[in-house]
Parts: structure tokens; sequence; C-alpha cells
């Protein structure tokens, strides 16, 4: 463990808020050992590890969320023992969820007041609220209601709750997964200031870019344990990215020549109404995916990217059959099954409950996807011996961790479960592979193995679509990238001529818009 | 200290194992209580209630004769409840079995009919058990409407139908106008396995069905389907199955094995249509498929286990004087810790120490 003090002189003699030994156990698992963490007024300190490394339980101990099991919280210099998150909020802690827990049909003036512990009145709490969204340049509107407001807007909500209370202490979890570069950077401005007004800030996020750029201190969590602290801005996002996993991480290699062949995914003109009263319309999508081609869709989540799947998969069913097009057959109207016939495979981005069902064995979730072809079906028996195969070839190709040879879903980690779920579907050997969010929340080491397998399959030939909204993933593995907003798709553009402040920009509509404008004034 | 509810990380096979007698145990201590508070004997009350009735032979066969409709009609609740279906109406179904089983067996009274009246009479059964119980799953698939509801209210229509009929149209004449159709000639009676015995041929069925409910569940794609659809409708969706389709064929399959357990039961035991052919066979074997763990070897189990309560209950209440209700409280009360006793497959219970101050004692 090294630990190499902070560039930034500190303010004052003590740090505002520390952890001493703080150790979290559930039942015989460590998920906090002995975690000593200090943050300094006027200090942007970020929490890095990757999924299961502790953040979350340590944050959760810091808002008075969880009870730590041996240790304790230290606020300026005395001992603080936290019973819950209103005692954290009186003692001016404040923290903004990455899931955001807001009321989509109560306006935003509601919402903040659900979530305020104070006794102004509605009227004077929505006064201030306009008062503080505008000094620090997040504006809201205080009578619109959440449903309408788009995903940056939201989180602008949650920060300016945690500001009305005036908080020496903020803690961020992941703010920017799901921003677009330019309102990130919006976000960073905001940052610097509550930093500049003597503020704390505790920054959780697994961006390493953005963690050199904003934040003076570092901690890194691995295995419940604090790995080290230092300064990110001395570090390269390689040498912070060894301290989060442990070891190298391979480099993903694309394979050196790949040959486009034939159009095997085609979407002409899909139009469709959502089935839910707050999902998205899908306006003329279309686009074009030939063999041996990654296509990366883009987009803040919440886009249509849902819809777009569900409507590939078969999950909705398109009225008009030529709408999508599988291996040049008509595909519109066919259940997921004849899809699948049709050599198309999918992966949806929840792991439990729709990539697979949590309480079932593999073996049993290898069957889910594998009825429909293939030999794990005869004459409506299963065959057993042909499921637990399939389980153990994706087990070998794949490298999954598991406990035995068919345990239950829900008892392997996420990462080992997304290496199950891709190496089902692509041990099936499909033509047309759509995927949404391949490497949401699996650790570093398994996301390098699922990129991959998903250059490779692309390699042999296979035409891959992949829904993203780690940027950073789709520039890595993508030969083209579309980006989705408000049920469009944009036109493609080769990954080489897509910058980051071009797909930022498509993402916040903006060029869309303008040429919806144009159209309007053409009419 | 604290005692918190924690889930595991698989769940538990022994648990799932030990839960229903958990439960049993559970419901045995509450029935002593009971029985001290009506003034009895908790002792020889539980003894009356569960070893009399397995000390003779002709008790032992009545056991068998009131699991065979209990079995039968719980596997094919099973499969419902393992959809996510909940069929609560099989005592209608059971009763439209037997309502058109009879049909057969009144029309050809007294004819030259052959050897084919009991085959099609079990058939009529199952058939209109069937149609009766799509007639909810039609309005949950088709309208939405609660299969809860509409299934347990057509209990009442099929219980006033069954009513009429034996009242009106198919009394028999020479009955002295007692509310029943005459005794069913020998081709329209289910036959018994032993001479002068009350064990009948519909107990092999129902072994049969159990055989039947556990290749359907464990070996075959359509059983899987129905697993899939009741543990992760999203995922049954994902992997291309009709979640509609499933609860239509559910309901069929459960109102058809209830309709031909009450035409069986119709044509065995009773002999004649009459009201009162079931003591709530098709409540009783709700509490059947869960105490079965809705696994077809564990329901015929559960299903001998409750045929005792009703034996047990008789027998009580011909030397104890305990009302014949009790057996129904009885049965409630071990639903009840069933369900509860269910939780610790998943979770398990664990004492935590809650004030942070013995935390740090420890440190």
């Amino acid at each position: 463990m090294r630990d190499t003090t902070s560039a930034a002189p500190h303010t004052s003699a003590t740090p505002l808020l520390q952890t001493v030994g703080l150790t979290k156990r559930y039942g015989s698992f460590l998920a906090n050992d002995k975690i000593d963490l200090d943050v300094w007024p006027q200090q942007i300190h970020a929490l890095l590890g990757e999924n299961g490394a502790g953040k979350s339980t340590l944050v959760k101990a810091i808002y008075g969320l969880v009870q730590p099991s041996e240790g304790e919280l230290r606020w300026e210099g005395q001992t603080m023992v936290l019973s819950g998150p209103s005692q954290a909020r009186a003692r001016g802690i404040g923290m903004v969820f990455q899931h955001f827990s807001l009321f989509d049909n109560l306006t935003v003036a509601e919402n903040v007041a659900l979530g305020l512990d104070g006794k102004e009145s509605f009227k004077e709490m929505s006064a201030r609220l306009q008062q503080v969204s505008r000094s620090y340049g997040l504006p809201l509107d205080p009578k619109r209601e959440v449903w309408q407001l788009s995903v940056g807007e939201r989180q602008r909500i949650e920060i300016v709750r945690a500001l009305m209370q005036n908080p020496k202490f903020l803690i961020l979890d992941e703010p920017t997964a799901v921003l677009t570069p330019q309102e990130a950077d919006q976000l960073f401005v905001v940052l610097e200031r509550l930093k500049s007004e003597g503020r704390a800030i505790l920054y959780i996020s697994h961006k390493l870019e953005e963690v050199k750029r904003l934040c003076d201190t570092a901690t890194i969590l691995r295995g419940g344990r604090k790995v080290s602290t230092c300064n990110p801005k001395a570090e390269t996002a390689a040498s912070l990215a060894r301290m989060m996993v442990g070891t190298e991480i391979k480099e993903v290699k694309p394979a050196a020549s790949r040959e486009i062949t034939v159009p095997r995914l085609v979407i002409n003109d899909l139009n469709l109404e959502p089935d839910d009263a707050h999902g998205v319309h899908l306006k003329g999508i279309s686009l074009e995916l030939r063999g041996g081609e990654i296509l990366g869709i883009a987009g803040v989540a919440g886009n249509g990217q849902d819809e777009l799947f569900a409507a590939l998969s078969g999950e909705r069913l398109a009225r008009d059959p030529g709408t999508i097009v599988i291996e040049g057959i008509a595909a519109g109207h066919l259940s997921i099954s004849r899809r699948r016939k049709l050599g198309a495979a999918f992966v949806p981005e929840e792991r439990l409950g729709h990539g697979t069902a949590p309480r079932m064995r593999l073996s049993e979730n290898a069957l889910l996807t594998g009825h429909a072809a293939g030999n794990m079906v005869q004459h409506g028996f299963v065959n057993t011996a042909a499921t637990l195969n399939a389980v153990d070839r994706a087990t070998e190709t794949f490298d999954v961790r598991k406990a035995k040879r068919d345990p239950e879903a829900a008892s392997l980690s996420g990462g080992n479960l997304q290496k199950f779920i891709v190496g089902r579907e692509i041990l099936r050997n499909p033509a047309v592979l759509v995927v949404s969010q391949p490497t949401w929340g699996v650790d570093a080491g398994a996301a390098a193995v699922i990129r991959q397998a998903l250059l490779d399959l692309a390699a042999g030939g296979a035409a891959v679509l992949v829904t993203s909204q780690d940027l950073d993933e789709l520039i890595e593995i993508s030969d083209r990238i579309a980006v989705m907003f408000h049920g469009h798709l944009s036109a493609s553009l080769p990954t080489a001529e897509a910058s980051r402040e071009k797909l930022g920009l498509l993402m916040g509509g903006s060029s869309l818009e303008t040429k919806e404008q144009a159209h309007a004034a053409d009419t | 200290m604290q005692l918190i509810l924690e889930k595991r990380a698989e769940r538990s096979k022994i648990v799932a194992l030990v839960s229903p007698l958990i439960a049993i145990g559970l419901t045995i201590v509450t029935m002593t209580i009971l029985f001290m508070v009506l003034g009895k004997n908790p002792i020889s009350a539980l003894y009356v209630y569960f070893i009399v009735p397995l000390t003779d032979g002709y008790s032992l066969q009545e056991i068998a004769v009131k699991a065979t409709p209990l079995v039968m009609i719980a596997i094919g609740l099973s499969l419902c409840y393992l959809a996510n279906a909940w069929n609560i109406g099989a005592e209608g179904q059971f009763l439209m079995g037997a309502v058109a089983g009879s049909w057969i067996a009144v029309k050809t009274q007294g004819t030259e009919a052959g050897h084919w009246v009991l085959p099609a009479m079990l058939l009529l059964g199952a058939i209109a058990g069937a149609l009766y119980a799509l007639i909810p799953a039609i309005c949950k698939v088709r309208f939405g409407a609660s299969e809860i509801l509409t299934s347990l209210m057509l209990v009442y229509v099929a219980d006033l139908l069954l009513d009429y009929l034996v009242r009106g149209p198919w009394r028999d004449p020479q009955g002295f106008n007692f509310p029943t159709t005459a005794e069913f000639d020998p081709v329209a009676t289910v036959p018994t396995l032993i001479e002068g015995g009350r064990l009948h041929l519909g107990s092999i069925l129902a072994l049969i069905v159990v055989a039947a409910g556990a290749v359907l569940l464990g070996k075959t794609i359509k059983g899987f389907e129905i697993r899939v659809v009741g543990a992760a409708p999203r995922a049954a969706r994902f992997g291309g199955f009709n979640a509609n389709q499933l609860i239509l064929l559910t309901f069929a399959i459960s109102g058809a094995l209830a309709g031909l357990a009450g035409i069986i039961e119709v044509a065995g035991p009773v002999g004649h249509l009459q009201p009162g052919i079931s003591p709530g066979y098709g409540f009783t074997a709700i509490i059947v498929a869960f105490l079965g763990r809705l696994n077809p070897i564990g329901i015929l189990i559960a299903g001998l286990f409750l045929a005792l309560t009703f034996i047990g209950g008789e027998q009580a209440q011909i030397t104890m004087k305990i009302p014949l209700d009790v057996t129904k409280v009885f049965q409630g009360i071990l639903l009840f810790y069933v369900l509860a006793c269910d939780s610790l497959i998943l979770y398990r219970f664990r004492i935590v120490s809650s004030s942070p101050q013995v935390a740090r004692g420890a440190h």
C-alpha cells in the first residue's frame, strides 16, 4: 500500500470526514475491510474501484444507510454515529444516487419537497429551488412533471435537491454515467464551483480520464480493501486501472482484416408506438448491417434503445414484416423463436429476469434460448445432456467462474453471468447478434473477454449490433456508430470520424433538431 | 439484538424438504392449544386425528379413496400455480365434471348400453371440467379479468346447477323425493379393486396422473415453459414462450383433472349424483398443492396426509364430539404455516447485534 499525499495543500487542520478502520461484514463476506479515508474541505475526492470493490457499501455507511460492523466515522474530528440518512443530512452530508428516486407523475418542486426534511412552506421552497438552481447554472422549471424531462434534467433535480440543504459534503455516485460528454462538462463546472465554495465532494466513478481531470485525490478500493490513496493527476489511466483491477488488463485486438459481406440485418423505416405511457415512440429507423461489421448505437438511456431491442428481438412485433429483414427474410412479424431459427441471437441489457431466469439453473437457462434450434429438444422432451453440454462449452470458452457445474443463474457474479449469457448466444454461431449494454456493471477482466468475443464473432462473418451508453466501448469495438435520440436513429458515422464531441452533439439531439426545423420550415 | 431475514445465494434444498414438516409441526402445536381451549384432552384428540385412522384396514382404504380426488386435482392446480395462474375454482370444475359425466349415466340408465359408458363418462367429465376452467382463463387472457375472482365465483354457479338438476329433471322417481339421481348402472360405475372394499380404479388413475405430472414438469419443454413463465415472465417472453397460451393450457389441464376427479367420485364411492358430493376437495387440493411444494411426488404424500385429516376429523366427531369444522380450521392453519415456512427456502434468519457500541467494543 502506498500513500502519497495529495498535491493541493489542505485549508484546515482536520479532515472534514474520516473513516477509521471502517469494516462492514455481511455474514462471512467482508464488503469493507478496515478502510481509512480522509476527505478534506475544498477537495474533490475520487472513490475508484470495480463493481463489488466496496464503494457503495462505504458511501452508504457515510450516508447512514448501513451501520459499520467495526471502525468509526469522524466528522470534523469528532466521532459520529449515524442511525439513518436524515441524521447524515442534518450534519451536512448530501448524496446524489446513481439511480434516481423521483416520482414520474409529480412535478419537480413536489419531488424536491418530498426529499427535504425542512419545515418551510411549499411556496417558499419553490422560490428557493428556483434561486438555487439558477445560481448554480442548473436551470429547472419547478412546475414541470418529471416524466417529461431528460435524464440529464432529472439528475439536475437530484443535485439541486442535495444543494438546497447546503451540504458541506456531497457524495455523487457515477454522475456522468447517464450524461452526454457536453452535459458532463457542464456538471464539472458546477462541481468546481462547489469546491471553490469550500465544500468537499466524494466522487464515485470508473471513468479514469474524468477522474484525472476533475479530482484532487483518489482512493482506490479492490475486493473491499483500500489499495491506495494517490493524486490521480500524477497517475496515468493505465496505472489507475492496474490498481483497480490488480492485474494488467488484456488489450482488446480487432482482427487484422475483416471481410465485409452481404447485408444480414436490415431495418427499413421502422415505426413503432410504445406499449406503455412513458415509453418511446420509434420513428423512421433504418439501417443496414453487413456480415463482418460491428455497428454501435450510442445514446443516453431512455431514448428508444429498449424499444428498438424489443422490436429487433421480436418481443414486440412490427406491423409490417418488411421493416425488419434478417438474412434476407422479412421478419418483422416473426416471433423471437422464428428469428432465432433464421440465425439471429440476442443479449438483453438486464441479465437477471430478462436474459436469464434468476432462480433456474444454468442448464435451464441454456435451454431458454437454445430450444428453438439445435438438439436440446427432441419430440418435446428436453435432452438434459445437451443443455449441460452447452453450459460446459460456455464455461470453458469464456472462463465462467462458478461454484459448481450447474448452479442457479442468480448465484453467479455479474461478470461471470454476462460471460455465460454472451457465450450461450455466441456458441450458437449466430449470423446476427443484437446485444444491449454488453459490459454494463461487469468487471474489467470480463468486459475485455466479452468485447474480444464480439470482435471475433464479427471476424467470423457475423453482423453485430451493439447498443451501449459507454462511448469508449463503442469507439473501441465498432466499425460505425449511430446515435439514438427521442426514438430517431442518426445516420451512422465511421468510427474514425466519430469524435466524442460529434457523438455528444448527436446524443443531445442538436443536429437532428436542426434537420427537423429545416424540414418544418420547408413545409 | 435483532432478528433479520437474509436472502440466501441459492434456494436451500434441505429447507425445501423440511419446510412442510416444520409447518405440520407448528400446526399440531396450534391445534393442541385449540383443543385445550375447546376443553378436550389434546393428546387423545391428536391420537384420534392422526393415529387411529392408520390402525385398521377399512380406514386405510378410505384414506386412499379420499386422497384420490385431492391428488388428481392438486396435480392440475400445481401446473397453474407454477405458471403464475391462480385457479381457485377447482371445486366448480370438479362439480361440472361430475354433472357432465352423470348425464351419460342418467341417459343410459336401464338400457342395454355396453362397456363404453364408463370411459365415455370419464372423457366427458374431463372435457366439461376443462371447458369450465377455460371460462376464467379466457376472461383473463382476453380482458385481463382476475382469474382468482372469476374462477372462485364459478364454483357457486356449478354448485347451483348440480342442485337444480338433482332436484328437477334428473331426480330419481323412486327416490322418495330425495334430491338425488337413481343409483348408476354397473356399466356406469368405477370398479373396485378389492372385492367388497372401497378402493377403486380411480386411485390407480391418480397414480398415473402423478407420474405424468412428474414427466411433464421434469422432462418436457412444455413443463419447462410452464415453470419459466411463472418464475421469470420477462425471461419467458425472451425465450419465446407465450404466457397467454400457457395460462389457457394449464387452466385446461387442471380443469380436466378436476372434472375427471369429479366424475370418478360420483361414479365410484358415491354411486349417484347428489348435492354434497364433495367435502371441499377442490379447495383442500389448493393446500395439498402447496404442502406438496407444487411437486408431483410431494403432492401424492400431501394428498394422503390431508385425506388422513378428513378421516381423523370424522372419527373425532364420532368419539370425542369435536365439530367436523375443526378439520377445516386445521387445514386452513396448515396452509398458513406452509406459506410462511416457504420463505425460509429463499431466506434465512440471522441474529445480528444492532448496537454500534457493541461493534466498537470488538474492535
